[in-house]
């Protein structure tokens, strides 16, 4: 899938693969909405349509539209890059932690996993001293949890700390 | 008469302290959100909506649509000073504003943008409190088959004016109704594509799906680009501001056109980005110099913010008339109204006096306290953009996170925002649109009622969308409005073959 195009910038993913992909995972949803709409009902019943009618002729147009998108994607041939590799590295420097941080919600409460999430990515991201990383994040989350917990009497996730604090 | 006296009676519904308050509260968040990449309109009226479920829906509404104006005032202040547009509608400021901000202008850019979109909004605002009573009264008289025509129309001016792929636009409305339409149907009481999970019996709710489109489809764009900020100094003071002003009726024909560009796209739903770049194309066209554009013509601020305003305003008006909101921004807002548990549409200005007249005496009051705050907090705002963004970041991550938590308490809404994160970053890139999608979301189980009540009613004839004047030409235009713009690909290219042959025998 790899490439490198005229500037020698590495192309990790091209427009085109993209564009296909997309087009079929869309296409792919529009059948997936059609086929359970049939099953549903998407007829006409003595009370008027029926629950599936107008979500399955909403697939049918999604798989039609997703069609058309496909072939235009074919006639353009378009080798540009859709994501460089180096571009692919940054954004996951944001996703992989994001991932991490929402699976650590459930297990720490939100304000022990986003005090760390923060703190963390200052550290291995921005390059910040670990004390700096580690008072920001704390400091942060403490803000929040006056606003959500105290102010607005919103509650939040919590977890083993918040109960220990009587929480 | 009636309906000024309603206004007097809102303002004096803005004008309590605790509104008071929230307008000067929302229009300081509005330009935090406006000012950060990654938190915008739409998804910061999204995160903050679960908070004020337990308001009053005035000043729930007063504290959001603040924002909203915040929002639209601070991207133009990244755009001037950092060349980073903040909104997709600040793209067309860049252009110019950063030219004169370059050129050591920068307080006479800002003042301009501000100023401009204060008149935008101030016209789009006195076209609401004229019109939008008058098409309410006029809305009034419409059945399921009116609703559904008007539908219809909105999300056909959707594919006709929208400037992406016309096929992606339909898909990307298409899935919208797809996913509005799963969980329980309300009609027959069946459970729609929740394949079995328990999870998916809620349906997906818009406001985790702004949250991700909107927010965390941002933030990766913006670390794509490996974000490095250089921004120029921003202070302005009183002396720059008053002799911007006074240049200001110099250019009053600019201001005018793109305010009636502006409410135009407002209205019928091409939205404030589309009115932002035919504003600036307009004023470029019609200049009298117009290599002059591009760097550091002030009318190529002000038309573009003009414009871009005066369409974020008047989104509001079918929302508030109508129940059909011409933004993303407005979509959530009228989301927000239903969770209130206000019916919105035409029923708003007979049932809820105040409810509506509160918002816009609010919209007259936000957008004035708004010039000022922002013209006083320029600096103050800069200086955000001056925390590195391996701290901002991961801070706009937490709260997108919190906010799609608070809508349902539900955990599971955060992997769901993270998924709408991704799609809207891939969508993005490929050009799909979102406005579309969230609206579709918002709006598909109306439309799809009104619908099916039109149905009912004529036992499955389509020729009910054609029974009487009024739906019959709401439907035809809509229908034209798609044959036509569905035509344009080959209208151009027929074009270009006539053209080519004429060469071709010239030759």
């Amino acid at each position: 899938m790899s490439a490198e195009n005229l500037e020698g910038a590495d192309i990790a993913v091209t427009k085109r693969t993209a564009e296909l992909t997309v087009g079929a995972v869309v296409a792919a949803f529009g059948l997936l909405a059609i086929v359970s709409n049939y099953k549903l009902g998407a007829g006409w019943a003595e009370d008027g349509p029926q629950a599936g009618y107008f979500p399955m002729r909403m697939g049918i147009a999604i798989f039609a539209a997703s069609l058309v998108v496909i072939w235009q994607a074919l006639r353009k041939n378009d080798r540009s890059a859709f994501v460089e590799r180096g571009q692919l590295k940054l954004v996951a420097t944001v996703l992989l932690p994001l991932v991490v941080y929402i699976a650590a919600i459930k297990f720490t409460g939100i304000y022990v996993a986003s005090a760390l999430f923060i703190g963390i990515f200052m550290a291995l991201v921005g390059k910040f001293s670990w004390w700096k990383s580690a008072g920001i994040g704390l400091a942060i989350n403490v803000v929040m949890f006056w606003v959500f917990e105290i102010a607005f009497k919103v509650p939040l996730p919590k977890g083993p700390l918040e109960h220990l604090l009587g929480f | 008469m009636d309906d000024f006296n309603a206004l007097m009676h809102g303002f004096s519904i803005v004008l309590s302290w605790q509104n008071t308050g929230l307008m000067i509260v929302g229009i300081l968040l509005g330009i935090v959100v406006g000012v950060l990449p990654g938190l915008g309109g739409p998804n910061g009226v999204a995160i903050l909506l679960p908070l004020t479920f337990t308001m009053n829906p005035t000043s729930a509404i007063i504290l959001l649509s603040c924002i909203y104006w915040g929002a639209l005032f601070g991207g133009a202040i990244t755009s001037i000073l950092f060349n980073i547009p903040g909104e997709a509608w600040s793209v067309a400021t860049t252009f110019d504003g950063y030219p004169m901000a370059q050129n050591g202008r920068a307080g006479e850019a800002l003042t301009s943008a501000f100023t401009g979109s204060f008149i935008g909004a101030l016209v789009g605002v006195l076209m609401i409190t004229f019109l939008a009573p008058l098409v309410a009264k006029f809305a009034l008289r419409f059945g399921p088959p009116e609703f559904f025509a008007v539908y219809f129309l909105t999300f056909c001016s959707f594919i006709g004016m929208g400037k992406e792929p016309k096929a992606k636009i339909v898909v990307a409305m298409c899935v919208g109704f797809v996913l509005a339409a799963v969980g329980l149907d309300t009609i027959s009481g069946s459970l729609r594509m929740t394949f079995g999970m328990p999870v998916l019996l809620r349906g997906f709710d818009f406001l985790v799906a702004v949250i991700g489109l909107f927010g965390i489809s941002e933030i990766l764009m913006t670390i794509e680009e490996g974000l490095a900020f250089r921004g120029k100094n921003g202070a302005i003071d009183l002396k720059v501001v008053l002799k911007t002003w006074k240049a200001m009726p110099r250019h009053f024909a600019t201001l005018l056109r793109s305010s009636a560009i502006g409410c135009w796209l407002g209205i019928t739903p091409g939205g404030a980005t589309a009115a932002s770049f035919m504003g600036y194309g307009v004023a470029k066209n019609l200049s009298k110099d117009p290599s002059s554009f591009g760097k550091g013509n002030v009318e190529g601020v002000l038309a573009p913010e003009t414009a871009a305003h005066a369409a974020g305003t008047s989104a509001l008006l079918p929302m508030l008339a109508l129940g059909i909101p011409g933004s993303a921004t407005a979509a959530v807002l009228l989301g927000g109204l239903m969770i209130w548990g206000l019916q919105p549409g035409p029923l708003l200005f007979v049932e809820q006096k105040d409810f509506v007249w509160g918002l816009i005496a609010s919209m007259y009051l936000g957008n004035i306290s708004g010039l000022i705050i922002v013209l006083a907090s320029v600096p103050l705002f800069a200086a955000i953009l001056r925390i590195p963004f391996s701290i901002i970041a991961p801070v706009i991550l937490v709260v997108c996170a919190i906010g799609a938590f608070t809508v349902h308490n539900a955990e599971f809404d955060i992997w769901l925002m993270l998924a709408f994160g991704i799609v809207g970053y891939v969508f993005k890139k490929l050009d799909y649109p979102l406005a579309p999608l969230v609206l579709a979301l918002v709006l598909g189980d109306r439309a799809e009622d009104a619908f099916r009540q039109s149905m009912l009613a004529s036992r499955g004839g389509l020729d009910i969308f054609w029974s009487n004047g009024l739906v019959g030409t709401i439907m035809t235009l809509a229908v034209l409005g798609l044959v036509w713009s569905m035509l344009a690909p080959a209208r151009t290219r027929l074009s270009e073959r006539l053209a080519s042959r004429a060469a071709a025998k010239s030759a």
